[in-house]
């Protein structure tokens, strides 16, 4: 349903207001009921705010670095921001506040772990990753050992998996 | 197949099912610092996964972009579930891919890129999700999601994160409100990760009795396990919830029946009716039609009279914005209107 307000967003907030035996039921949407006084006690608090709760709490395990500064190297948002508005920039925010969301992580969420689908491409990518990581451990030993006819093969190896992960 | 107007397993109880998983594409930066040429970019890479797959699916699909929609055609389909009240705040970026049997929605630019929803009538959460895998399948072909090894699908809110899934079962409890057991039922099932809200999602009320359960844990277990334990809590809770139907018929049949019947009239005859109002009204006929004290009307008229009597339908079928009050006067004719059709 739409709010009686302004007639354009979802009514999220129900009030029921009794004067003088007279009741009158509002349903509005958050930012109407926001600027009115008599509901500013009724509005449910939302998950924005329940993370930032965490993120606060928190704080104390992770003073090592300093939020204020921290930024996404890769679409610039910073730490500050997402705490505003509880929506992270990009993917690589995961990375540059690996740190920081881990906790928040672990307690809004039953594990740490995924073990649902995997996608098939990014499927595809991870295993041949994984592969190259362990040729290349292999072709470190092999040149070790000076077994260099062992370690062109292994460094063609790796260049044919490197070109299919290029195309993925 | 539509969830309004289609019958489903255990329809008397539980009106819908729906699984929502959100991905996003990777290397673009998410919906809400986007730039409006990126997320064009994203409508016509998902627009193409679906209209330009090889997939029989595809043929079914149709694409609309929100900004051609009027106010009142976006609310429709917020209405009909098919799209979030979110994805309406966005409108200038947005846009959905909705399937005819309106079962599927791909939400583009919600929250995430790529938002996509299946919503089956009753309890069938298992077919859902199958059907949903497929397409997300379909759309991955073209596609390449922001995926992590350890964290899955990577997703702008970190409550999303793992599998990006949401399974939700909309389930009609007067009993269990009348009884006052509802409540202890509701502190249950947070304790098994499951949540529970109002019609129109978080912070809203549970008009009409109707409440939606779902997963609050996206990161851990599988999508398997989200649904397999909702699946529990949900058949415990119908059965909850006929045994207090069965109840509250035994202790008092007369005032029972009465209340029921005296719902059915005044929806019958009232000249003005508030949402709030129609929806408990409406519950109350609901609950008669599946004790089988209403004959002739079916669960299936309901929930169209239902969607049909929503603010932005009303509007639709009138053909003009309207304040409150007026809104309140058109619903009453329209329920008298269709009732009148039915006995």
């Amino acid at each position: 349903m739409l709010c009686q307000q302004c007639q354009k967003r979802p009514a999220t907030v129900h009030f029921t207001k009794i004067v003088n035996n007279h009741k009158t039921e509002f349903y509005l949407c958050e930012e109407c009921a926001r600027q009115k006084e008599d509901f500013k006690a009724f509005i449910p608090f939302s998950i924005n705010d329940l993370l930032t709760g965490f993120l606060d709490m928190d704080k104390a395990d992770v003073s090592v670095r300093s939020p204020g500064l921290l930024k996404c190297k890769t679409c610039g948002m910073d730490f500050v921001q997402f705490k505003k508005v509880g929506r992270l920039g990009c993917q690589d925010c995961y990375k540059y506040f690996a740190e920081e969301l881990a906790p928040v992580i672990r307690r809004v969420q039953g594990g740490t772990k995924h073990t649902g689908k995997v996608p098939r491409r990014a499927g595809v990518g991870l295993r041949i990753e994984r592969q190259i990581k362990q040729l290349k451990a292999q072709l470190q030993k092999a040149v070790e050992a000076e077994a260099f006819e062992e370690a062109a093969r292994l460094r063609d190896q790796i260049r044919e998996l490197e070109r299919q992960l290029g195309q993925l | 197949m539509s969830w309004i107007s289609e019958n489903g397993p255990y329809s008397g109880i539980v009106m819908s099912s729906r699984i929502r998983i959100a991905r996003n594409i990777a290397g673009l930066p998410f919906p809400s610092i986007a730039s409006i040429e990126t997320s064009q970019k994203v409508v016509d890479m998902v627009r193409k996964s679906i209209l330009e797959s090889n997939s029989i699916l595809s043929r079914d699909f149709d694409f609309v972009s929100l900004r051609n929609l009027n106010e009142v055609e976006r609310y429709i389909l917020v209405e009909k579930h098919l799209i979030s009240p979110d994805l309406v705040e966005r409108a200038e970026i947005a846009a959905v891919l909705m399937d005819r049997n309106e079962q599927v929605s791909i939400m583009i630019n919600e929250e995430d890129h790529i938002r996509m929803q299946c919503i089956f009538p009753g309890f069938q959460l298992d077919k859902a999700w199958e059907l949903l895998n497929r397409v997300d399948d379909i759309v991955e072909e073209s596609i390449e999601y922001s995926f992590d090894e350890h964290l899955g699908y990577l997703t702008s809110c970190p409550t999303n994160v793992g599998t990006g899934m949401r399974a939700s079962v909309m389930m009609h409890l007067p009993g269990l409100v009348a009884t006052n057991y509802i409540n202890s039922v509701l502190h249950t099932i947070s304790k098994v990760g499951l949540t529970a809200r109002g019609l129109y999602g978080e912070g809203s009320e549970a008009l009409g009795d109707i409440y939606q359960i779902s997963n609050q844990i996206t990161l851990g277990p599988t999508e398997e396990e989200i649904i397999s334990s909702l699946n529990i809590a949900v058949r415990q809770i119908i059965e909850n919830e006929r045994m207090a139907r069965q109840a509250l018929a035994q202790s008092g049949k007369l005032e029972f029946e009465d209340r029921i019947w005296r719902a059915l009239g005044v929806l019958k005859h009232a000249r003005r009716l508030s949402l709030q109002e129609f929806m408990t009204l409406l519950s109350q006929v609901r609950l008669g039609v599946d004790m089988g004290i209403i004959k002739g009307i079916d669960a299936v008229m309901l929930n169209e009279l239902m969607v049909k009597c929503q603010p932005a339908h009303l509007q639709a079928y009138v053909g003009r914005e309207m304040s409150a009050e007026e809104l309140d006067i058109v619903r009453a004719n329209r329920v008298r209107d269709e009732l009148s059709k039915i006995s």
